[in-house]
Order: structure tokens, then C-alpha cells, then sequence
């Protein structure tokens, strides 16, 4: 009994020294690779942090000429697939940690970290990116969004003997291939009223004005112009996204610096380390032994917090770190509770194991309700859907959660080991108060 | 008076009563010049400026400085940036200035929007003049600016109402919990001392004169989250020395003793907490600064009104309430026995 509890106390302390080591520092077995809590798959640092740039637009109704006639409040149904586009258009760029908020009278504010180029940012997302070809006479011959198959940029020359440029080539859905057919056949007829040519036409204006010799039945085409590699890898990536449900018109494009400086991330990472090491020597001043296995239980609580932080890419930004902050003080609470009422028991002159066990027992309506008041918050929070908040909300919800688990089965484990170990000194579980007249039972 | 909780919790409500006095007393000094609370151009609307200056600045020149390039009624706020080069200058929209607020309320809301494109030109203007100047001064290139951040006071506000909103929704939640699983008279105690530790945080902000933004609604919620945790504690203490109650026991008694019994627990839980909150404002910069120092005091605040006010007054309350009852069925059974 004895040598089993303490192999299994020991296997316990290694295992939680190798989970926060793979938390905080990664790991690379095999084909798994994890780059630790801070590493590239890790965290997603929020602006603030790590500054960028935050575009708002607003909503606005335009009329035939593109000219503004009011401000408007999309509807829900267009606001999702807005933020599904936008998504789609900054994925594209390589920014995927951008959040995207609205307000109730059709703004829409973007906030992505660590983009530097806010104009760019502005142009890709904002811009509506209705593509039509068009044939001399205006009419609508095929409609991006509902004819082309994909799009995608290519550098090279089109025809044989012409420079190499940059275009985008389109690929047709199969009876916009027969539409597209039937036009370029129309437009080659009417050579001698100079109308012989397909416009291509993004947003009111005339991207590219090909002219057409003869009918073109191909499942695809490519679309040249005045094009930048950037450009053409622009046009692109919006048609492969779709044009935007509303127009969009800028209302603001700012770029920001690490609100809280460069080196806040770093910093509250030492404050916590050392804070961490202040409350595990505190909880052994305390509570003695059971002090020692509330250390343990809160590395491991640490350790399962920066894993789940890492996988899931949680975005950190202060209001997350002041949720960390919390409940790493709300993790030693419930052994706070638990072993205050171990003591009691004892000076009522319990024997330990009995003290321990009715200790428990005692503790967890105290520790539930309270830790529930707290998951209820949490819960109404991350339904506001405040940005700013929610952070906030997910990681002291899930940090009381994981902390009522630790307290509550893992404690609960390891002080069961103690027990085991069958330790006869009452000192090394509840120090003997120093006042004088107190009724102390400690033998 | 430590012995006697209930008796004295008249005396342990000064304390609070006093911060929060001496808090509101701040807030309309401060709303004589410039405002009950240091509102962030977040809130209100306006610019928000971070520019390195390339060497060590004196606050005051650079204050005078922008007050040149501003008309006379605006208020720019000149803080050093995290680092001794740098200066944060935040100009509020002058749309927030009191004679063109006047203005844009009296007219219609047809002219509202021509109304906000020419706020935005005066403030384009004045944010242009401020870097200017500061060019010409320091010696600093476009390359210099850090940030130029302009938030319209709509969006600002729109945040504000709905964390509040959903708070207050929080916190009625909560309130159904307690009163199921306690008693309405909990609910209620637990709710009040909530309160009393927000007004003392804001308090805070009052006094110290920190910039109010969006980190104090983090600030905020987890103080509301922390108090209740202890609150609690001490109500599951009382629930369950309830049952066992001694019949020579009186209410205010047993809830003194609940309050001591769960004393080790509610201090070593607040210095655990505190430990880490203290070396983040020792450590943080000053926005982390500005974030920490209202928590450190909600804390304390948060264990003080579990401990001194919350149950004390619940006990009280009850006690009230089973007397009266008792009187209730005592004349009862008189006017019984007089028919």
C-alpha cells in the first residue's frame, strides 16, 4: 500500500512536469507536431497585443451609377455571408485571426491582427467585386457570381509570340460555356459597327475590353488587362469569394500599435510564472502537505489550461489574460475550501483519514455553487458576442471549469495517495495554531 | 468588534460608504472641467495617437503644444507611451465638445449627416495640426507614427449599452440561482454587496482619474465573478450551520460564527488571487497598469463586503422576518383565544 501510493504520487508529479512542458514548449513525436502554447499553431495574439490594422465600414445603398443614396442595415441573412466573404478574402491573404464585429446600424468593423498595409486591407475587403461580361450594348451576357466555376491568377504569355503578363484565367460553369459561345459568335458579326468585343466589368467599371474575331466554345477564358501581379491576384481571390450581398463604403482605416505595449505578452507571462510560484509556496506555508498536493493539482490545472489554449487557438488579448489571472486564484480556492474544512474536522479530533474524507464531503456544495454563479456569467458573456468579452468569458469559463475538475477528482486522487502513505504526524496536515486558549486537539 | 460582525455592521458599512462618497465628490469636481469619469476616445468618439518623438519628452510641453493646434474647448489627454520616447495624445471628436453638442441635438436628423462629415473635416484638421507641430518640433518623419486611431462615438457607446445590458443579465441569472438554491433573502444581499463593489471600483476611477475604456468592463465582470465566489462561501456556511442550529443559538450569532469559521478560507483565497493581480501591476506597462490597480481594489472590496456586509445584514433581515412572523402567529392564537 505504502510503496504503491508513493510510486503513484511520483508517476503523477512526472506526468504533470511532461504536460506542461508540452503545453508551454511543444512536442514532435512521429507525425504530430505542436509548437507549444506561444508557438506558431498556438494562441492567436488579439490586436492588442500584437497591433494591426481596424477597418469599419458601413453599409450603403447605391444607385445604377454607383452613386451613394443612403446608409442601410443589411440584413442578418446578408450580414453572414459578408462575414463568410470577408473571411474567405483575408484567408486568401494569409490573415486567418481577423475578427470581424457589427453594430446595429450596418457598420462592420475588421480588426486584423499584425496586417501593417491598411489600405490594401480596405481595398480587398470593401470593394463589392460584381463581375459581369457584358457584350458592346451593355446587356449582361454571364454574371460572376452565378457562371464562373473559379478563378485564379496565372503569370505567363497568353498567345504564342505575345510578352508574358499578368491575368486571371476563369474557368465557365457548363451552360455559361454555351452562353459565352453564343455571344462571342454575336459579337464577331457585328465587326462593321465597330461593336465587335466583350466587356468585362467589375463593380461599373471596364476591367478589359478584348475584342473577338470569331466564336470561342472553350470551358475557360482568361481575363488580361492592365493588371499588377498584386492586382490580378486581387481580382482573383474576390471572384473566387464572391461579390459582396450590400455595398460597402469605408467609414474609417486606421492602423494601430500594440495598445499595450510590445512587450505586455511577455510580461504578464513572468508576472504569472513568479505568481505562480508566490501561491504554490503559500499554499504549502498554509496547508502543509495537503499545500503540496494543491501544488500539484495546479500544475496540472496549468497544464491542461495552456494545452486547450493552444489547441484551440484561443485569441489572447487582455481581458483573456485577466481571465487566466482570475481563475488561476479561483483554482486554489476550491483547495482553499477543502483543506480549511480538514482542518476543522481535525481540531474536532478526527482522526486524518476521516478528517480528509468528511472534508470533501463538506466542501463541494460550496465549491459548486459558487463555481456555477461564476459558469452562469461566463455563459450570458460569450452570448453577447462583445468581442472584447467574450475572450474573457471562454477562459475563466473554461479555467472554472478545469479548476472544479483538479480540485475536485485530481486533489481528491492524490490526497487518497497521502493517505496511503500513512503519515501519522497531524503537524504535517494542520499546523498547530501559535494563540494561546484556542481549542486545539492537535496531538 | 471583530466578535460581534452583526452587531457592528452598521460601523463596518462606513468604510465603503466613505470610498464611494469620496468617489462621487471626485466625479463632479472633475465634471466641473472636463468630465464625471476620464472617458477613453473609445467611449466618446475622437483620435487616439501614438507617435515616437525619437528622445525623452516633457509632458507638459507637448500638452501645450497640442493645446496650441486645438481649438480652445477641446481636452486632448498627453500620456507617456510604454516607453520614455513615445507619447499617446488622445483628442476627443468635436462633436463632443459642449457647444457643437448643443448644436448637432438641436437640429433635425436630416441634417445629421451633413452635420458628421463636417465634424470630420474639423478633426481630420486638428489631427493634421497636431502632427505638424510635433514634426516641426521633434524632428520626426511620418515614419514616426506609431498609430492614428479615429473611433466614431456611435460604435463606442453601442459596446457600452450592450455589455451593460448583458451585466445586468448576468447578474439576474445569478440572482434566480441563489434564490433557488439558498433563499431570496441571499439573492438579494448577494446582489446589494455586488453593487456596493462596483460603485467602489468606479470609485477608482473617479479618484485615480484613469482613462475608462473597455477594460474596465473586464475589470468589472471579474470582480462581479469574484465577490459572488466568496459571498457564497460564506452563505453555503450559513446554510448548513442553519440546519444544525442550536435552540439557544440566535440567527446573528450562528452567522457570526459561519462568517469567522470560513475567514481562513476567504484571506488565503484573496491573497492567492491578489499575488498574481499585484505582479501584473507591478510588472505590466500603464495601460496594464490602469487595468490592474481598479482590480486590486475590487478584489479587496469584494472580500471585505462578503465578509462584513452580505451576511451580516441577511442575518438581521432574517431575524426580523421570523420575529415578525412569530409575533404574526403569537396574535393569531390571542385572537383565537379571545373568541
Amino acid at each position: 500500500m505504502k510503496n504503491k501510493s508513493i510510486a503513484t504520487l511520483t508517476i503523477v508529479v512526472l506526468a504533470a512536469i511532461l504536460l506542461n512542458y508540452v503545453a508551454f514548449f511543444g512536442i514532435n513525436v512521429g507525425n504530430f507536431e505542436y509548437g507549444g502554447m506561444f508557438g506558431n499553431n498556438g494562441i492567436k495574439k488579439g490586436i492588442d497585443l500584437a497591433g494591426g490594422s481596424v477597418i469599419t465600414f458601413q453599409a450603403v445603398e447605391k444607385d445604377a451609377n454607383g452613386n451613394k443614396i443612403g446608409d442601410i442595415v443589411p440584413s442578418t441573412e446578408d450580414m453572414t455571408s459578408l462575414k463568410g466573404i470577408f473571411d474567405l478574402r483575408m484567408q486568401a491573404e494569409g490573415y486567418t485571426e481577423a475578427r470581424i464585429s457589427s453594430s446595429d446600424d450596418g457598420k462592420i468593423t475588421v480588426e486584423i491582427p499584425e496586417m501593417q498595409d491598411t489600405d490594401a486591407a480596405a481595398e480587398l475587403l470593401g470593394t463589392t467585386a460584381k463581375l459581369t461580361f457584358n457584350d458592346a450594348d451593355g446587356n449582361v451576357i454571364l454574371d460572376a457570381g452565378t457562371d464562373l466555376k473559379s478563378a485564379s491568377y496565372e503569370f505567363g504569355a497568353t498567345e504564342q509570340g505575345t510578352a508574358a503578363t499578368h491575368h486571371v484565367k476563369v474557368e465557365f460553369n457548363p451552360d455559361a460555356r454555351q452562353k459565352f459561345a453564343d455571344a462571342t459568335r454575336a459579337a464577331a458579326a457585328r465587326v462593321s459597327e465597330g461593336k465587335n468585343y466583350i466587356a468585362i466589368v467589375k463593380d461599373g467599371e471596364i476591367v478589359s475590353q478584348p475584342s473577338v474575331s470569331k466564336e470561342i466554345d472553350e470551358s475557360s477564358c482568361v481575363i488580361t488587362g492592365q493588371f499588377t501581379a498584386d492586382s490580378a491576384r486581387q481580382l482573383a481571390n474576390q471572384i473566387q469569394s464572391g461579390s459582396l450581398p450590400v455595398d460597402l463604403e469605408i467609414a474609417g482605416a486606421n492602423k494601430v500599435g500594440a495598445e499595450l505595449g510590445p512587450d505586455a505578452l511577455k510580461n504578464s507571462i513572468i508576472a504569472a510564472a513568479i505568481g505562480l510560484l508566490l501561491i504554490m509556496i503559500f499554499m504549502v506555508a498554509m496547508y502543509r502537505l495537503p499545500g503540496l498536493i494543491a501544488d500539484i493539482s495546479l500544475l496540472i490545472y496549468i497544464g491542461l489550461m495552456g494545452l486547450i489554449m493552444g489547441l484551440f487557438h484561443f485569441n489572447l488579448s487582455l481581458s483573456g489574460i485577466a481571465g487566466i489571472v482570475l481563475s488561476i486564484g479561483m483554482a486554489v480556492d476550491a483547495d482553499c475550501i477543502i483543506f480549511e474544512r480538514v482542518k476543522e474536522e481535525m481540531r474536532l479530533g478526527k482522526t486524518i483519514r476521516a478528517s480528509v474524507m468528511s472534508g470533501f464531503d463538506k466542501a463541494f456544495s460550496a465549491i459548486f455553487d459558487s463555481n456555477v454563479t461564476t459558469i452562469i456569467t461566463c455563459i450570458v458573456l460569450i452570448l453577447s458576442k462583445i468581442s472584447t468579452i467574450t475572450g474573457f468569458a471562454w477562459t475563466l469559463g473554461i479555467g472554472v471549469i478545469l479548476s472544479m475538475f483538479t480540485a475536485i477528482v485530481i486533489t481528491k486522487f492524490l490526497m487518497k495517495q497521502l493517505l496511503g502513505i500513512g503519515i501519522e504526524n497531524r503537524n504535517l496536515f494542520c499546523p498547530a495554531k501559535a494563540k494561546k486558549g484556542g481549542a486545539e486537539v492537535n496531538a | 468588534m471583530l466578535k460581534n460582525l452583526t452587531k457592528n455592521r452598521w460601523k463596518f458599512a462606513i468604510i465603503p460608504a466613505l470610498i464611494i462618497v469620496v468617489g462621487a465628490i471626485f466625479g463632479f469636481i472633475h465634471k466641473s472641467n472636463e468630465g464625471f469619469f476620464n472617458f477613453d476616445v473609445e467611449f466618446i468618439g475622437g483620435t487616439r495617437m501614438e507617435i515616437d518623438l525619437k528622445q525623452e519628452f516633457s509632458n507638459d510641453e507637448v500638452a501645450q503644444l497640442v493645446q496650441e493646434s486645438t481649438p480652445e474647448n477641446v481636452n486632448a489627454v498627453v500620456q507617456k507611451g510604454n516607453n520614455d520616447t513615445t507619447v499617446i495624445i488622445k483628442v476627443p471628436s468635436l462633436g463632443n465638445a459642449p457647444a457643437a453638442a448643443e448644436n448637432t441635438a438641436a437640429e433635425g436628423t436630416e441634417d445629421a449627416a451633413s452635420e458628421t462629415s463636417q465634424i470630420r473635416t474639423v478633426d481630420d484638421e486638428m489631427r493634421t495640426n497636431i502632427i505638424n507641430a510635433l514634426k516641426e518640433k521633434y524632428q520626426i518623419t511620418d515614419d514616426n507614427i506609431i498609430s492614428v486611431n479615429s473611433a466614431s462615438a456611435s460604435f463606442g457607446k453601442e459596446v457600452q449599452t450592450k455589455a451593460i445590458l448583458f451585466t445586468l443579465i448576468a447578474i439576474a441569472c445569478i440572482l434566480i440561482y441563489i434564490a433557488i438554491r439558498f433563499e431570496w433573502r441571499s439573492a438579494v444581499m448577494a446582489v446589494i454587496a455586488l453593487a456596493i463593489n462596483v460603485l467602489i471600483m468606479a470609485s477608482v476611477y473617479t479618484i485615480t482619474y484613469i482613462p475608462l475604456n473597455t477594460t474596465f468592463i473586464a475589470a468589472m465582470l471579474t470582480v462581479i465573478g469574484y465577490s459572488i465566489n466568496n459571498t457564497i462561501v460564506i452563505f453555503d456556511r450559513i446554510r448548513e450551520n442553519m440546519k444544525m442550529r442550536k435552540k439557544n443559538e440566535t440567527i446573528s450569532e450562528m452567522t457570526d460564527r459561519s462568517i469567522l469559521e470560513t475567514m481562513g478560507r476567504t484571506i488565503n483565497s484573496t491573497i492567492t488571487t491578489l499575488i498574481t493581480i499585484v505582479l501584473i501591476y507591478i510588472l505590466g506597462a500603464s495601460t496594464i497598469k490602469d487595468f490592474a490597480l481598479p482590480l486590486i481594489v475590487g478584489i479587496i472590496a469584494g472580500a471585505y463586503t462578503s465578509i462584513f456586509l452580505a451576511s451580516t445584514f441577511w442575518a438581521v433581515w432574517k431575524e426580523s422576518d421570523i420575529q415578525a412572523k412569530a409575533l404574526a402567529a403569537q396574535d393569531r392564537r390571542n385572537a383565537k383565544k379571545n373568541k
